[in-house]
């Protein structure tokens, strides 16, 4: 259950991608989910989001690679406009990857296939290639030796490892992870925080919406903090934490702490 | 007691009746059957595939276009449907396959199980998490192949014991094949049994027709078990349910 730096040390990870939202806008219905988001995610380095549930962490994080695609407003990744009209999505995702709640591991693929389908059907890697590579990740991430389980037969966390190795062997720029620890048993939540801490440390510019509060103190070079579809508050952590400025991030935090 | 016995075994089991007509059944009737069976069946899964994804997609109009053929197939006598296909579209000027009873006949009966076939299928395929194709597409896989190499392949495995049964109708459906006429090299299983039947005014050739058909359909039952056992996916059905 060692989990050690993974083993994605690209070039592309190194120089750091900044995202950039300008005046993002959604809305489900009647239901406003995103109110002018503007907001600055540094390459390089990792930002977490923290609010209530409801807050509209998540569907940020997720017209991050355009799993929601914003009414108004830009999204700039590294530059390149994605919200623009003709942005290639698949393309896109190739360098975002995305860790979700519950994991969401391909049932009928056994760990190795899980990892290598993308690799092989969407980067067009021979299966040697494929193998090798994600062989590397999964290793990275604790679980060489476990190639050919099925992933009704993994723990939640060996589960959750296998879905961030299925990620990161895909080589992104980017690492999106979706409350990736709220659907573990507490036991296993460590496991997967230390190889996300891992991750960050090797300079990947990641977006971690988390309950995680001790996490996003210790690894984080900034957090936000949402509330009803807007971002109330930024800052580096310490400031954020020991100082909230705002009575709804004095209350959240007091609620969670 | 034993009149009613013997009398039954003289009608059913005449051991006389039954190798007479053996030979016709297991050369000319068996492979006639299965190849109907199999091109049927193809047919079939092939229509059913298109009209599934035709009933989750998101245009009204496609979903009521489909909706509309599996109601109708489904609605109407399979005997009457074989008539209008293989007598109505040559007489309509659409004689898709000339005089070939055999194709006409496939493809009724195929037409026909796709519309069972549709509606299982399309359970099937909806019962596939969402989360996971989500992941797929995250990953950068376009619809067309997360359909391909996440949604198809456990789609179907778990509707595989319904669409067994649906295969069984298949080559049971075969029979119905007399219906458009046939020579006699042409005739299958139940055709050279009913004629034999009527023939010598007995029904032990249907008898052994129904020994083939158990032949055909009981080991297929068990492979596709067997199968789906080696595959693993008893064990974990996840959110197969919903």
């Amino acid at each position: 259950m060692t989990a050690q730096t993974p083993a994605t040390q690209t070039p592309a990870a190194q120089g750091g991608q900044r995202i950039l939202y300008d005046g993002v806008n959604l809305s489900f219905g009647a239901h406003h989910v995103l109110h002018d988001i503007t907001l600055e995610i540094p390459g390089g380095q990792t930002t977490c989001i923290i609010g209530p549930s409801g807050s509209g962490k998540s569907t940020l994080l997720r017209c991050t690679n355009l799993m929601e695609r914003p009414q108004t407003g830009r999204i700039l990744i590294g530059g390149d406009e994605i919200t623009a009209k003709g942005t290639d999505i698949d393309r896109l995702r190739r360098r975002v990857g995305m860790v979700f709640q519950h994991f969401h591991l391909f049932s009928h693929l056994d760990v190795m296939e899980n990892v290598t389908l993308a690799l092989r059907k969407v980067l067009g890697l021979g299966r040697e290639e494929a193998e090798a590579r994600a062989m590397a990740q999964l290793e990275a991430v604790g679980l060489g030796g476990f190639e050919r389980r099925r992933p009704a037969d993994l723990s939640g966390g060996q589960q959750q490892r296998v879905a961030i190795a299925r990620s990161l062997a895909m080589e992104p720029q980017v690492m999106l992870f979706d409350e990736a620890t709220s659907a573990l048993d507490p036991e296993l939540v460590k496991g997967v925080l230390e190889l996300m801490t891992g991750l960050a440390k090797t300079g990947m510019t990641m977006v971690v919406v988390t309950h995680e509060m001790r996490f996003a103190r210790s690894v984080a070079g900034q957090v936000v903090f949402m509330d009803k579809g807007r971002i109330v508050e930024q800052a580096e952590p310490d400031r954020m934490f020991d100082r909230p400025e705002s009575p709804r991030l004095q209350h959240f935090l007091d609620q969670v702490l | 007691m034993f009149d009613g016995l013997i009398k039954i075994q003289q009608t059913f089991f005449d051991p006389h009746e039954i190798a007479e007509v053996l030979p016709q059944l297991i050369l000319t009737g068996l492979p006639n059957t299965i190849l109907l069976a199999i091109l049927a069946s193809l047919i079939g899964l092939a229509c059913a595939l298109v009209v599934a994804v035709g009933l989750s997609a998101r245009a009204r109009w496609l979903r009521g276009v489909c909706r509309a053929y599996v109601d109708i197939l489904r609605g109407l006598p399979h005997i009457l449907t074989i008539y209008i296909i293989g007598q109505g579209l040559p007489l309509a000027g659409l004689a898709l396959f000339g005089n070939n009873t055999y194709a006409y006949a496939a493809f009724a009966i195929g037409l026909i199980e796709s519309a069972y076939m549709a509606e299982i299928l399309r359970a099937g395929l909806q019962s596939v998490e969402k989360g996971q194709i989500e992941a797929a597409r995250s990953l950068g896989m376009s619809p067309a192949k997360c359909f391909v190499y996440i949604i198809l392949p456990q789609g179907i495995r778990r509707v595989l014991p319904p669409l067994t049964g649906q295969f069984i109708l298949v080559i049971k459906g075969t029979a119905l094949v007399f219906l458009l006429g046939l020579t006699t090299s042409q005739r299958e299983i139940f055709s050279i049994a009913q004629d034999a039947a009527i023939n010598n005014a007995n029904l032990s050739p249907l008898t052994a027709a129904g020994i083939f058909y158990l032949l055909l359909t009981v080991p297929m039952t068990y492979a596709v078990n067997a199968w789906e056992r080696r595959m693993g996916v008893q064990s974990k059905r996840v959110g197969g349910d919903d």
